[in-house]
């Protein structure tokens, strides 16, 4: 069944309902990817093999059921969503033993789909970092090039789907964590708007940025598990109570006519300046463009005038809420409990200095100093404040355009170890954080690969808000009329 | 900003977490270097302008104040380090 691989979510999910493959077989396919693969690509944390296939077993004996969209497909989730009896780590050291008691609200509405998820995919400790090489512990390979990163937070899950090792992924995106993996590894991506997935059992990172979104390796895959998993859930009351779309019936559109396509400036820095884009990066994101164009979309210039301050607000406002967020990890009711502790103080400190990577204390560091009274303003304050102008420049963007057009990055996937200083790290999130910063969704798909590099280019396009069903038919129209993606030689 | 190497170890141990001297002298260059990225924010003029805390601004969604067994204590229990089967086990406080 090794031919099985590299389908796509929604062929192996109609072979499936039509009885050409049983659950288990599909399971078992994931199964022997993941044996062949997983020594070189390094993607996941866990994997629940058995309980997999017990799983599937179950299905097939209740036959096909056209009911449950993603009957008997195999996923991976990456290891910061809760599942009930199935550690769940974040990729840290404090929670290496951490066996939640209840499933997050997405991966119920996964198994209620009759989705089968086999493993836990590795990814950047807490989701802080772009690369993957933060996990506690061990990096992951793009397996298109191992020497490479497969890009973070969610490399992981972006690294599992290229490698064919399951039918999608879940990721989550705080400041870009599901678009750049996708980007480096050749996959489709989308971060949903702030509040369409519930995060219900996802360990939170940055509350008013982070979101719930699906990675596979074709765009109606991504329609398919976003139409599973979005809509509101009483226990996250951010997630919004508004209706969720058909996102399938829009992916039959035939060209782009009557579709503004935005370019902002700031996004496609000069090739031949410093700063600017990698050529290989805006040659295939220009070709992209005109391919859109071809298929009789228009293309306008758009300001996004704030892009240059984004990285700073972004992570003066992810600090501050990690900062926040992780003071719940104190080694009292569950994770990392330090020996030898004299007193509480001294339980939570020791606990959480052994607990936590380098990443994550430099982190709580800056948010709690950013949030601390004589700094509040100048840092906490101001970076709302201008995080209030720049989504008022997507505002004014999508008076004239509707969707955003521009690269997940201006490189590709670069090699490991190659950005050891931490700001140098922060600084390629240029293009994907302003999208967290005002809620709005984003994707990421391939585009081709780079002439010089030979690795995967993404695509990124941004839309207003509750605006996927319009990116998913313009992405899925795009994505019919490039050539057809290959695959890494894995 | 540049930070200090004391402010560094102050905030730290406001955060429950404990440097060592090589890390603090780690740290205090990493993050100083970040914090000067972040001062950046001061060329702009934000005089006016509304802070916008989460990109989800309606009025806050409350549900009945109801009473519901959702999980039982064994399983709040189950994943402490230390329990006496009925309380979570801390070190002696006073």
């Amino acid at each position: 069944m090794s031919e099985l691989h590299y389908k796509t979510l929604s062929e192996t999910a109609a072979m499936l309902q039509a009885g050409e493959i049983t659950a288990e077989q599909a399971v078992q396919a994931c199964l022997d990817r993941i044996e062949a693969t997983e020594p070189s690509v390094k993607a996941l944390i866990s994997v629940q093999g058995e309980q997999a296939l017990a799983k599937a077993r179950e299905l097939d004996g209740q036959g096909p059921d056209p009911a449950k969209p993603l009957w008997g497909v195999p996923m991976v989730l990456k290891d910061l969503l809760t599942t009930k009896g199935v550690t769940t780590t974040c990729a840290s050291k404090f929670l290496e033993n951490f066996v939640p008691f209840y499933d997050a609200t997405v991966v119920e509405k996964l198994d209620a789909a009759g989705a089968i998820c086999i493993a836990k995919a590795n990814m950047d400790e807490f989701a802080m970092g772009s690369s993957t090489e933060n996990s506690a512990y061990f990096k992951t390979a793009n397996p298109w090039d191992l020497e490479r990163v497969p890009g973070g937070s969610s490399g992981g899950s972006g690294a599992t789907v290229a490698a064919g090792q399951c039918a999608a992924a879940l990721g989550t995106d705080t400041g870009g964590s599901i678009r750049l993996p996708a980007s480096f590894c050749g996959v489709t991506g989308l971060k949903p708007t702030y509040g369409r997935v519930s995060r219900y059992g996802m360990v939170a990172f940055g509350s008013s940025l982070d979101q719930i979104g699906p990675m596979a390796r074709s765009v109606e895959d991504c329609a398919r598990v976003l139409q599973v998993i979005a809509g509101h859930d009483p226990k996250d009351s951010t997630s919004v109570d508004c209706e969720v779309p058909d996102y399938l019936a829009g992916l039959d559109r035939k060209d782009l006519s009557g579709l503004t396509i935005g370019l902002p400036e700031q996004y496609w820095p000069d090739p031949d300046k410093e700063g600017g884009l990698s050529p290989e990066v805006d040659q295939a994101c220009r070709n992209a463009v005109a391919k859109m164009e071809e298929l009789g979309a228009k293309t306008v210039p758009v300001q996004l005038g704030l892009t240059d301050y984004a990285i700073a607000t972004y992570y003066i406002i992810a600090m501050a809420e990690a900062s926040s967020n992780l003071s719940r990890f104190d080694g009292i009711r569950y994770g990392k409990r330090a020996e030898n502790a004299e007193e509480l103080i001294d339980l939570y400190t020791k606990s959480r200095t052994q607990g936590f990577g380098d990443e994550v204390q430099r982190r709580i560091i800056i948010g709690s100093y950013v949030l601390s009274a004589g700094y509040y303003d100048a840092y906490y304050g101001k970076a709302a404040k201008v995080r209030r102008l720049i989504r008022r420049n997507f505002d004014k963007a999508f008076e004239s355009c509707d969707l955003i057009a521009g690269p997940v990055c201006p490189t590709t996937a670069f090699k490991s170890g190659e950005k050891a200083d931490p700001l140098q790290m922060y600084l390629i999130d240029i293009f994907t954080i302003s999208c967290n910063l005002a809620g709005l969704p984003g994707m990421s798909m391939p585009v081709g690969l780079g002439a010089d590099t030979n690795m995967p280019i993404g695509l990124q396009l941004l839309g207003p808000s509750f605006s996927e069903d319009l990116m998913l038919s313009a992405a899925n129209t795009l994505e019919k009329n490039l050539p057809p993606m290959p695959s890494p030689g894995l | 900003m540049k930070i200090s190497p004391e402010e560094v170890a102050k905030v730290a141990s406001l955060a429950r977490l404990e440097l060592g001297p090589e890390k603090i002298e780690e740290f205090t260059g990493q993050l100083g270097d970040i914090l000067e990225h972040m001062d950046k924010l001061g060329e702009l003029d934000t005089e006016g302008v509304e802070p916008m805390f989460s990109p989800v601004e309606q009025v806050s969604v409350t549900r009945e104040d109801k009473v519901r067994k959702e999980h039982t204590r064994e399983e709040v229990l189950s994943n402490a380090p230390e329990t006496d089967g009925k309380f979570f086990i801390v070190p002696r406080i006073v």
